[in-house]
This record gives C-alpha cells, sequence and structure tokens, in this order.
C-alpha cells in the first residue's frame, strides 16, 4: 500500500464534492435562464410548444436542483471539516460573499417553489412569466458570490498578514478582487453554454431516435440558436480570462501552456507530451505567436514563463491537458452549432434543402456536445483549482498548511463515494422514469393541442 | 450593542428559523411514515404533501444561513469545530444528503413506496438527534484541545446522560411542533378526518415535550452547573415558555384556534431556546471559545449586518408572498388549485 496521507485524502474528497456539484450548480445556474426564455418565446407567439417546452425542463431541473442542494450542503459543510485553518482565515475575510451567496439561495428558492406550483394559477400568464425572473437573479446571484469567493483563492486581497496576525481587513476589496470579473462572467457564460448543449442534445435524441414531431424540432432550433450565441460570447470571456491570468497569475497560464521560458513572439503548444526533467515537448503541435496574441492582445507582447518562478512553485504541469481538452471542446462545441444553425438559416430561405439538418450524422454530432460540454466544465475547473496549487490561497497559505488533523479522513473519503454513486444513479434513473412516463406527444394530447 | 451580541443574536435567529421549519418538515416525513404503518397514510399524506412540496428547498436554506453566520461572525469556531466534528458531521451530513436526495425522487410519485418512507421518515428523527448534539457538544466536556490539537471524546459523549436527555428532548420537540402545525393546516384544509389524527399525534408528544425539557433541565445541573446558574438567573424565560405550552395544549384539547395554538408552540420554543441560548453566552465552546475572543473585525461585522439587513428587506417580502400563495391560501390548501 502507497502512504494515503492526509493531503491527498483531503483534496480527493473536495475535488470529487466539488466536481460533483459543479455539474448540478452548472444545471442551476442555467436551466433557470433556459426555462424563462421558452416561457417567453410561448406567451409571445402564443406557441403550446414552447410552453410545454418550459414546463418538461422545469419539471427535471426539481430534480437538479435537489441534488445541487444536496450536494452544495455537502461541500459547504465539508470545506469547514477538511480545510479549517483555510475557512478559519477564509470567514474572517471573504465571509461576505459566502453570507451573500445563502441570502440569493434562499430568494431562488422562495421563486421557485412559487413558478413551480403556480402554472395554471394566474389569470394572466404574464404573471407566472414574471415569476422566473427572480429565479434567475437568485441562480445567477449565487454563481456571482461563489465565484468571487474562488476568484480570491485566486488574488487575495483586502487584508494584511503580520506575524501569523490578520489586520487591516476589508471585506468589500476582498470580495471585489482582481479575478472576480473576468471567472465570474467565464464561469456564467459556460454554464449558459452547457446548459443550452444538454438541452439541445436531449432534444437531438429524440429526434434521432425518429420522432418527428414539430415539437422536438423546434426545441432543437431554440437550443441550438442559445448554444451559438453562447459559444461566442464564451470564447471571449475564456479569452478575457486568460489575459487577466497573463497579467495577474502567470505562473497559471504559464504551466497551462508549457510556457518556460519568459519572452516576446511566444509560441502557443497544443498538445504532446512532456520530458518533466528536460522540458522538452514532443509530438505537440507549436503555433508561432498565437501565445503571445492571446495573453497580450499583439505578436509581440513578452509572456512571462515558469523560469521566473520557483521550481517547488510550479503548478502541476498536467494541467495542460486540462486546458487544451476545455479549448478544444469549446471550438467543437462551437462549430456545430453554427453549422446547424446556418443550416436553419439557409433552408428557411430554400436553399440545400436537398440535405436535411436533420440528419443522423448532424445529431449524432449534437447529442455528443451535451456530455463534451459538460466534460468541458469539468476541465475547466480542474485547469483553475489545480493550477493554483501548491497554494490554497495564492502566495499566502499552502495547501497542505490547511488540511485538517482529524483522525478518520479517508473512512469518510469511502462514505462519500458511496453516497454519489448512489445519487448518480438515483438522479439518471429518476430523469429517464420521469420523462418516459410522460412523453411530451401523450402531455400535447391531453393539453388538447391539435398536431 | 456591541458586535458580538449582534452577530450571535442573527445567527441564533436563523438557527430558530431552522428548528421551526425544519422540525414540520422532519415530523411530518416521520408521520407519513408511521401512518403508513398504521394504515391511516390515505387520511394524512395528502395534507403532509401538500404542504411540503413547495417550502422544502426553503428549509435547507436555513441550515446553510446558519452555518454561514456562524462562521461569518465567529471564524475561529470553523476551526475548533471543524476539526472536533469530520466523523460525526459528515455522518450528519450523509443523512442530509440521503433526506434531500428522496425529494427528486418523491417529484415523480415515490411518496407510496415503502423504503422511500422508511428512510424518510428515520431520518426525520435522526438528523435532529445528530444536530441537537452539537449543542450538547458546545456545552464542553466532550472536547479535547491542546493548541492545535483538537479532538472529539467519543466515548465520553456515548455515557453521558444529558447527551441522550437532549437527543430525546429533539425527537419529541419535533414531533410536537409538526403535529400542531400540521393539525392547523388541516384544519384549514377542512379535512377534519386528518385534523383528528394529526391533533392526537400533538397530543401524544406534548407532556413528554415538557417532561423530557424539566429532565433536560437537571441533567444539566449536574453536566455543566455554571450554565444552570444562569439559566436560573433567567429563568423567566422558561417560565414564559412554560406558560406558552399550556395554552396551546388548552387550545389543542378544546379544539379551538388551531393556528394561535400553533402560535403559541413557537412562542413556547422560542422563549426556551433563547433563554437556553443567553444563559449559554458568553461561550461558544465552553471554556475555549467566547463571543468575545470569536468575534470577526468590526469592518467584517458592518459588512456581514449590512448584508444581513438587505437580504431581510428582500426575503420578507418574498416569504409573505409564498404563504400567501400556499400556506394561507385556502383554495391551494384545500386542493382546488
Ligand atoms: C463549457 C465550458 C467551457 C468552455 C467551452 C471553455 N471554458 Fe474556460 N473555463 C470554464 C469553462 C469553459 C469554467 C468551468 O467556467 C472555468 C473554470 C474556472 C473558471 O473560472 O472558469 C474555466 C476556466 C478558464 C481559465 C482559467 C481562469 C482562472 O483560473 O482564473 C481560462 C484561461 C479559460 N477558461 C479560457 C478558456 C478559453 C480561451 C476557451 C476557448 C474556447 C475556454 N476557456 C472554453
Ligand atoms: C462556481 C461554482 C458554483 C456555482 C456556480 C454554484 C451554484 C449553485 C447552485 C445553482 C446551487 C443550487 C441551489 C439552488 O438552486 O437553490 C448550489 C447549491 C449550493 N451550493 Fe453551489 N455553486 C458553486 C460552488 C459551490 C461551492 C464551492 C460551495 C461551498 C462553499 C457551494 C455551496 C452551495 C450550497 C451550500 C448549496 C445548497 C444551497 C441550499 O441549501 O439551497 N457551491 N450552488
Ligand atoms: C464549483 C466549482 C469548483 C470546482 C469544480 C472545483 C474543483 C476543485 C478541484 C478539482 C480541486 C482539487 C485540486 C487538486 O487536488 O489539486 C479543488 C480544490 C479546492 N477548491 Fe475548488 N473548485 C470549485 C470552486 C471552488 C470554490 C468556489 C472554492 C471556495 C469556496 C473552492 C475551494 C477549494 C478548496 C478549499 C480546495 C482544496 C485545496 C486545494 O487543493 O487547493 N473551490 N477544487
Amino acid at each position: 500500500m502507497f502512504a494515503f496521507d492526509q493531503v491527498i485524502a483531503a483534496r480527493l474528497l473536495t475535488s470529487l464534492t466539488l466536481g460533483f456539484h459543479i455539474i448540478f450548480a452548472t444545471m442551476g445556474v442555467g436551466i433557470p435562464l433556459c426555462i424563462s426564455l421558452a416561457e417567453f418565446v410561448g406567451l409571445w407567439k402564443k406557441d403550446v410548444h414552447y410552453l410545454l417546452l418550459a414546463r418538461r425542463w422545469a419539471r427535471g431541473y426539481v430534480i437538479t436542483v435537489a441534488v445541487g442542494v444536496v450536494t452544495g450542503t455537502c461541500i459547504a459543510l465539508q470545506l469547514v471539516f477538511l480545510w479549517p485553518g483555510f475557512m478559519q482565515l477564509a470567514g474572517k475575510v471573504i465571509g461576505l460573499p459566502l453570507f451573500l451567496e445563502t441570502f440569493a439561495f434562499f430568494f431562488e428558492a422562495i421563486f421557485l417553489g412559487m413558478y413551480l406550483y403556480t402554472w395554471d394559477r394566474f389569470q394572466n400568464p404574464w404573471l407566472h412569466w414574471v415569476l422566473s425572473v427572480p429565479i434567475i437573479i437568485g441562480a445567477v446571484g449565487s454563481a456571482c458570490f461563489i465565484t468571487s469567493v474562488n476568484a480570491f483563492m485566486n488574488t487575495p486581497q483586502g487584508f494584511r498578514l503580520e506575524n501569523g496576525v490578520i489586520t487591516a481587513i476589508d471585506p468589500w476589496q476582498a470580495m471585489f478582487n482582481p479575478a472576480a470579473p473576468s471567472k465570474v462572467a467565464h464561469v456564467l457564460s459556460s454554464a449558459f453554454l452547457t446548459v443550452s448543449f444538454v438541452l439541445a442534445a436531449i432534444a437531438a435524441y429524440h429526434l434521432y431516435r425518429k420522432k418527428q414531431h414539430e415539437y422536438y424540432q423546434k426545441a432543437l432550433g431554440f437550443t441550438m440558436l442559445l448554444s451559438l450565441v453562447f459559444s461566442v460570447l464564451n470564447t471571449v470571456m475564456g479569452d478575457w480570462s486568460g489575459k487577466f491570468l497573463a497579467e495577474s497569475q502567470p505562473e497559471k497560464l504559464a504551466a497551462g501552456e508549457w510556457h518556460f521560458h519568459t519572452g516576446a513572439r511566444a509560441k502557443l503548444i497544443v498538445g504532446g507530451i512532456l520530458h518533466e526533467d528536460t522540458l522538452e515537448t514532443e509530438y505537440a503541435l507549436g503555433i508561432p505567436l498565437l501565445l503571445s496574441i492571446l495573453a497580450k492582445g499583439t505578436p509581440d507582447a513578452k509572456v512571462i514563463g515558469l523560469d521566473q518562478f520557483p521550481r517547488e512553485l510550479w503548478p502541476p504541469l498536467y494541467v495542460h491537458y486540462f486546458f487544451d481538452l476545455m479549448v478544444g471542446l469549446g471550438a467543437y462545441l462551437f462549430v456545430v452549432s453554427f453549422l446547424f444553425v446556418g443550416l436553419s438559416f439557409l433552408q428557411k430561405r430554400g436553399k440545400l434543402t436537398r440535405f436535411s439538418r436533420y440528419n443522423r450524422p448532424v445529431l449524432a454530432a449534437i447529442m455528443a456536445g451535451g456530455p463534451f460540454a459538460v466534460l468541458a466544465t469539468e476541465c475547466g475547473w480542474i485547469f483553475a483549482e489545480v493550477g493554483r496549487q501548491p497554494w490554497i490561497l495564492r502566495g499566502v497559505l499552502r495547501t497542505g498548511e490547511a488540511v485538517t488533523p482529524a483522525a478518520y479522513l479517508p473512512e469518510m473519503l469511502v462514505l462519500f463515494v458511496l453516497l454519489y454513486v448512489f445519487l448518480a444513479v438515483l438522479v439518471t434513473s429518476v430523469l429517464v422514469r420521469l420523462f418516459r412516463k410522460t412523453p411530451p406527444e401523450v402531455e400535447l394530447e391531453a393539453r388538447k393541442i391539435i398536431l | 450593542m456591541e458586535l458580538h451580541k449582534i452577530g450571535i443574536a442573527i445567527a441564533w435567529i436563523f438557527l430558530y428559523g431552522y428548528l421551526i421549519v425544519a422540525s414540520i418538515d422532519f415530523g411530518a416525513g416521520f408521520f407519513s411514515f408511521y401512518g403508513k404503518l398504521t394504515k391511516r397514510d390515505h387520511i394524512i399524506n395528502a395534507i403532509i404533501d401538500r404542504y411540503l412540496s413547495p417550502v422544502w428547498e426553503v428549509t435547507n436554506v436555513f441550515l446553510i444561513f446558519f452555518v454561514y453566520a456562524v462562521i461569518g461572525f465567529f471564524p475561529d469556531v470553523a476551526y475548533m469545530y471543524g476539526v472536533a466534528l469530520l466523523v460525526p458531521g459528515s455522518v450528519a451530513l450523509l443523512l442530509i444528503a440521503i433526506r434531500g436526495s428522496f425529494y427528486a425522487f418523491a417529484n415523480y410519485g415515490a411518496r407510496k413506496n415503502t423504503v422511500y418512507l422508511f428512510v424518510y421518515g428515520v431520518t426525520g428523527l435522526f438528523i435532529p438527534a445528530s444536530l441537537a448534539t452539537l449543542l450538547t457538544i458546545s456545552e464542553g466536556g466532550f472536547i479535547s484541545v491542546d493548541g492545535q490539537r483538537v479532538e472529539l471524546l467519543l466515548h465520553q459523549l456515548v455515557r453521558s446522560p444529558y447527551a441522550w436527555v437532549v437527543v430525546l428532548l429533539a425527537i419529541v420537540s419535533v414531533l410536537f411542533i409538526s403535529a400542531s402545525f400540521l393539525t392547523y393546516y388541516a384544519d384549514r384544509a377542512n379535512d377534519t378526518e386528518a385534523r383528528e389524527v394529526l391533533r392526537r399525534f400533538a397530543l401524544y408528544n406534548s407532556l413528554p415535550t415538557i417532561f423530557v425539557s424539566f429532565l433536560a433541565f437537571f441533567t444539566i445541573r449536574t453536566h455543566n452547573p455554571e450554565h444552570f446558574e444562569r439559566m436560573l438567573s433567567m429563568s423567566w424565560m422558561f417560565m414564559a415558555s412554560l406558560a406558552c405550552f399550556l395554552l396551546a395544549l388548552a387550545l389543542i384539547i378544546q379544539r379551538k384556534w388551531y393556528g394561535t395554538a400553533f402560535l403559541f408552540v413557537m412562542l413556547q420554543f422560542a422563549f426556551a431556546f433563547f433563554g437556553y441560548g443567553r444563559s449559554h453566552l458568553p461561550y461558544l465552546l465552553y471554556p475555549y471559545l467566547t463571543v468575545e475572543s470569536g468575534v470577526t473585525s468590526d469592518a467584517m461585522g458592518v459588512a456581514l449586518i449590512a448584508a444581513f439587513v438587505g437580504g431581510i428587506l428582500l426575503l420578507i417580502p418574498s416569504l409573505f408572498l409564498l404563504m400567501r400563495l400556499f400556506v394561507f391560501s385556502a383554495t391551494y390548501v384545500q386542493g382546488r388549485k
């Protein structure tokens, strides 16, 4: 048996819970917007298909929220149990957004309850739509606050540390730390992108199964359009995040890009294998000048490399793969949604009609895009979190110093692995059964909608 | 008022909020299961489901609220409790997680499933028991602190009569609060049959609640005499609690004004809970941590209070709307909409 030390167990458990939570958190941030937009279109165009879409998404949403709340409660308490030293310090400096986050949850929870149980209760259906707005505000708000905490871990400020004593605390400065704007923007845009692609993948799946109902076609057209918009937006935000790193957290970017030597006209390295002792790369695709352009906007700009940092402060170099995968998947999502939206645009104008946009390869590509988007989110977080190592609070507190000294950590890890396996099985089976039991065709009939 | 007093008051208000809403939820879970066992589920479960469906998520938020309020105002608590509670805390978390996930399950009609009802009912009793143990631990004697080394003395905990009395108290209180609320709710719904069953549940749990409260009072005397002295010095709060209990009981027995009766139950617990909390001061963890020594900086305190005021101004109208739509809307409660 290898030595299973405390820090590894704590990190594994943290990443497991967060990695699991983030799937549902992402859904929780993005789905309300999609529901609200669909209901809006439905009311606007008086189109029952969109209204049914909103209803069915909302029903699925309840289930993802339940798991989001459960895993969120886990992570909130686990941060206290596993990283008590960090939470003690964090509580002193960054407690404000954590506290605010709960208000956002509360706000969202209250209106979600109202929204779900009042579909047919108002004379004026627009009143029901109005209830979706506070849900979006709550969901986006909680994402902003928690991401600001995470940004603080990357660029801590708003306090001074003198001989281990924290003074001059300014919670507002800590909350509005330099990493927050780009990070919040990218987290939000990626959540919207992920959700619209997952919803598109579901519609594509039904069309793939030869269910040619108009309902699915509208669902696919709508979600693909959203995906295209968000994938453009997300690429811009991702680029902003990269530029931010180049400026304020250069070691993370350098580790992600395997950029070892500070210099101008830097080459972008894609993929490849690294020999850690010689720092030579093999089989990598090198694109001249691109790193300088991405990091600073001009090919002549100097990009800081890892040579500026002592080796023991380098982040693990495997984050390179996670970065590349995230960007690669982002490109895939863009291409697929662009293709589909472009095709629909042309076909509505009577061009290219021989080639159905609902043909099987296109649908299959969209279906793959759903899981790919979730994968991209996971890769993004792993890059962002592992890329901060060895720090838990960059420049202030090392991860190893913040871990709990308590016993029985590995046992707790096993316990929670079992819990997440159980939750994963439960959620999938519940969602599948829920939607199998009442297919949209049946619901449309029941609502006396003429097909 | 000083910062540490405001801070602990805010945290305690959240915990009280959790106590009430979560008790209703936990007790409802147990009654659902018990109703199934005694074949009365067709009478009471419709009422329980109708109330719980729209508000369950709000319940959980109260707990998170409390945790973040404590960490925000008293960050040092995070360290001591964080280290000491890894194992029991994780177990409680597991129970909460399992219970929460079953709401997803319930959503497609699994409420009739016996295994589901069993888990739902049993966690409804275990969770309050384990959370109440947290208060027991805060009385001191169960945590050893040696510099940075903090350890929970589990053997002492399971052998302490005080700890068991508190667990018992938590369980009967949950059942009493829940039953008296649901009686009121069933009454609003004009569901006489359900109301009678639930009213009987409330009565069964009423005297045990008071009896165990007295027990707790006397066991704390041996466990933490200092705390007991402080409790005596504010004994009027506990008297007021008893008076509210008697009023509530009288109303329920006479089948009158169930809403007012429930209000008195809330007051009963408010007096007892805030009396307990006040007499617990100045300690957050006896004898290591006090509110004065553990309180956060002024700058953070002011920011948190500002956030709290802003948040409350936002939440009160929203909660009011929620209540109007579901709890106090006769058409909704009666199931016509
Ligand atoms: C659908 C998901 C998704 C996609 C397609 C992309 N990203 Fe991303 N990325 C995220 C989802 C994400 C994320 C999950 O939202 C992260 C993790 C932490 C964070 O702040 O956002 C992230 C982090 C992240 C970071 C690190 C930020 C930090 O640590 O402060 C950078 C530099 C980029 N991204 C850049 C990009 C670029 C240039 C993309 C080009 C297409 C891209 N991302 C696509
Ligand atoms: C940037 C990443 C994160 C995002 C976008 C996010 C967002 C969300 C969302 C949307 C929910 C569902 C709650 C609801 O719909 O009401 C949720 C639940 C929750 N999250 Fe996360 N979260 C993130 C990371 C975290 C982290 C790191 C923590 C711990 C500090 C956390 C704590 C919680 C808690 C406590 C809940 C449950 C709230 C409740 O009881 O209602 N989240 N989160
Ligand atoms: C919600 C999205 C997030 C995800 C998916 C995520 C993911 C991860 C991962 C994969 C690790 C492990 C890093 C490693 O083992 O090298 C980690 C570490 C950690 N993260 Fe995040 N993280 C998220 C947001 C946050 C936020 C908002 C906070 C703060 C409130 C946070 C606090 C931590 C802590 C304390 C650790 C452990 C210490 C460390 O390894 O640095 N994370 N997270």
